[in-house]
């Protein structure tokens, strides 16, 4: 379970002066769902994402995950969350499996349950033919893969993705779809953010749609259509935002 | 503070390191190579060079001195010279090497040293270069000889005894022993040696662990484990710790087996002239790394502070080669002569270290400066390690755009 609750982040930029990349966001993401939160580039969604995973701290309002608090638990958060985004990447000079045992030992698995759980996922993700190679000798999918197993080592309740498919070719991006639906099936919370159209369609259970740091629009795909009248999800994306952009160019 | 997930980190950090040429090649390869190769390497290229300038017979032109034929027989009947004929052009020749050097007998010189006058004999080289000044010595050599016999002949005329000119012998003779006198030699050298080694040691791994993170886009990936960011701090500065002091052992022992070889071979007799003992006592060594531990904690801790600032490998680098001329200039402050520890320098870090390493190779030990160098070195330490973790924890400067 994610639960939001005013949650700000400002940031201080010496040109700029203050910033409000995420303004007062509130929401509820339940286990066995898929949150999608639905923005374009800036438009807040990887800083409120950082913020769930607590690599980021909120200016205010704050967050439960699992029951804790971001502020005041940021480690019990952390245990209970896997996150991936393009931004994650692999330790080039670690192989396949060093990398994702490194991740479980900071999670603190001790090493019989830390052999089963490799072996399962790499079974299961069919990365055993490259388990031995360094990470930086890894193909793209190969190593969206050992990403994939990075955030499953510790066997979270929550799963972050901060725009997961970005820049991957197809076959890549559809394995992380399909690792998105699984988690679903598998009772886990899920968020994540994108400003790919069809994966709203494909995956979303409840859509946030989010513009300059501020969540505009929320509801299942069914209830969006039916408040905006309009079935494309594209055209309800630009009915959403381009008043608010006008008013905020203005 | 959770030792399982420190020891994690290192352990993987450890990993990544050894598996990386770069790091390596700074820490153990520089290290282990360096002294080898400027002691054994330059002494021995400086043996053959002057052993080479010592087997020729320097071409030496005479200016003048046909009425000085006395002095003119013995310039000639010298094997060690080859007199070439007098040319207008001699300092053009010898700037351009063609002959090494060249003497002006004044006019009428004979006559005024018989007569009791103090003419002066010129001699004209090319100084710095090392055959003109073997060319010269000669002539001066010989023309030293020669007025030690117009000396011996007056006395001889006055029936005066050679020692009216040296009525008593003066000897300077060393009462320190040999390990004091090679420490003394070289032991500010050390101290110097194994303060650069341990902060040049520590600067890669520092970079890489750091702005090599960022760069590569891992630290987002470990900062969403849940480790704290002060266990992942000190794993990381154990690493980079571990590194400095491995550069500071490799560098000793290779200095040792360099000195080693370098006093039982001939090439620092022939060179120097005498044997320069070079034995150090195993307490010395192991005091001087004691003293170096807290600098190798310092220098890691600020290499990783100032290193996590920077967004690349790049960045971090230029900002780091301004540190290396702070740690080097106290460093070569006090291997200059005449710099001894007093109370205030003991306070400055580095300086401290390197003059009290001057010392503890010497065999002295003042406890006093050594218990306040150690324990504000620590000082320093610990302040530098808390600025290191509170920089972790700092998003604009991890998130720096």
């Amino acid at each position: 379970m994610i639960e939001t609750r005013g949650l700000t982040k400002v940031f201080h930029d010496k040109r700029r002066g203050q910033i409000r990349a995420v303004d007062h966001v509130s929401f509820l993401c339940k286990p066995g769902q898929i949150y999608g939160l639905l923005g374009a580039n800036g438009a807040g969604k990887t800083t409120t994402l950082r913020m769930l995973a607590t690599i980021l701290e909120p200016t205010d309002g704050t967050a439960l995950v699992c029951g804790h608090d971001v502020i005041d638990e940021p480690e019990k958060v952390r245990a209970n969350v896997g996150f991936l985004s393009t931004a994650t990447a692999l330790y080039p000079r670690l192989t396949s499996q060093e990398m994702v045992e490194y991740f479980g030992r900071l999670n603190g698995l001790d090493e019989p349950t830390l052999k089963k759980r490799v072996d399962d996922i790499f079974s299961r993700l069919d990365m055993n033919s490259f388990r031995g190679r360094r990470c930086d000798k890894l193909s793209t999918g190969m190593k969206q893969k050992t990403s994939i197993a990075r955030t499953l080592i510790h066997d979270p309740q929550v799963m972050i993705f901060d725009e997961p498919t970005l820049g991957l070719d197809i076959m890549t991006a559809r394995t992380i779809i399909d690792f998105i639906r699984e988690c679903r099936q598998r009772g886990k919370t899920v968020i994540f953010s994108t400003h790919v159209m069809s994966e709203v369609e494909k995956l979303c259970d409840v859509v946030g749609i989010i513009q300059s740091g501020k969540l505009l629009a929320e509801g299942s795909l069914v209830e969006l259509r039916d408040r905006y009248h309009e079935n494309d999800i594209e055209e309800i994306f630009v009915q959403v935002v381009t008043p608010y952009q006008n008013s905020s160019e203005a | 503070m959770n030792l399982s997930a420190i020891s994690v980190v290192y352990r993987k950090e450890l990993t990544e390191w050894l598996r990386d040429r770069r790091t390596l090649i700074s820490t153990v390869l520089v290290p282990l190579l360096a002294f080898p190769i400027l002691m054994v390497g330059i002494t021995a290229l400086a043996t053959v060079m002057i052993g080479n300038a010592q087997k020729e017979v320097p071409k030496i032109m005479i200016l003048g001195g046909d009425d000085s034929p006395q002095l003119l027989e013995r310039l000639h009947n010298l094997d060690k010279l080859a007199i070439v004929p007098y040319a207008d052009n001699w300092k053009d020749q010898i700037s351009n090497k063609e002959i090494r050097a060249a003497v002006d007998i004044p006019k009428g010189f004979q006559k005024a040293v018989a007569g009791g006058t103090a003419p002066t004999v010129n001699i004209y080289y090319y100084e710095g270069e090392l055959k003109s000044s073997f060319g010269a010595n000669h002539l001066q050599t010989a023309i030293e000889e020669y007025r030690d016999s117009v000396v011996k002949d007056r006395l001889a005329a006055n029936n005066l005894p050679a020692s009216v000119l040296s009525p008593f012998e003066i000897k300077q003779q060393n009462v320190a022993p040999p390990e004091k006198v090679g420490g003394a030699s070289i032991g500010g050298f050390i101290g110097y040696a194994v303060i650069l080694l341990c902060l040049t040691g520590a600067m890669y791994p520092a970079i890489d662990l750091t702005a090599g993170e960022k760069e590569r886009g891992t630290i987002e990936t470990i900062l969403s484990s849940p480790i704290s960011r002060f266990d992942l701090v000190m794993g990381k500065f154990l690493l980079v710790f571990s590194a400095s002091l491995v550069s500071a052992i490799l560098s000793v022992t290779s200095m040792g087996i360099s000195f080693a070889i370098l006093g039982h071979s001939h090439l620092m007799q022939s060179s120097g002239g005498q044997s320069l003992n070079l034995n150090l006592g195993l307490l010395s060594v192991v005091a001087v790394f004691f003293m170096a531990l807290p600098l190798a904690v310092l220098f890691s801790a600020v290499l990783m502070t100032i290193a996590l600032f920077a967004k690349t490998y790049k960045e971090a680098q230029s900002y780091l080669t301004p540190l290396t001329f702070l740690v080097v200039i106290p460093a070569v402050a006090s291997v200059m002569p005449g710099v001894e520890l007093t109370p205030q320098l003991a306070l400055i870090p580095v300086l401290n270290t390197s003059l009290v390493c001057k010392e503890i190779i010497t065999g002295t030990y003042h406890w006093n400066s050594i218990l306040l160098i150690f324990s504000s070195t620590c000082v320093y330490a610990a302040a530098a390690i808390f600025v290191a973790v509170k920089m972790f924890q700092r998003e604009d400067v991890l998130f720096r755009s």
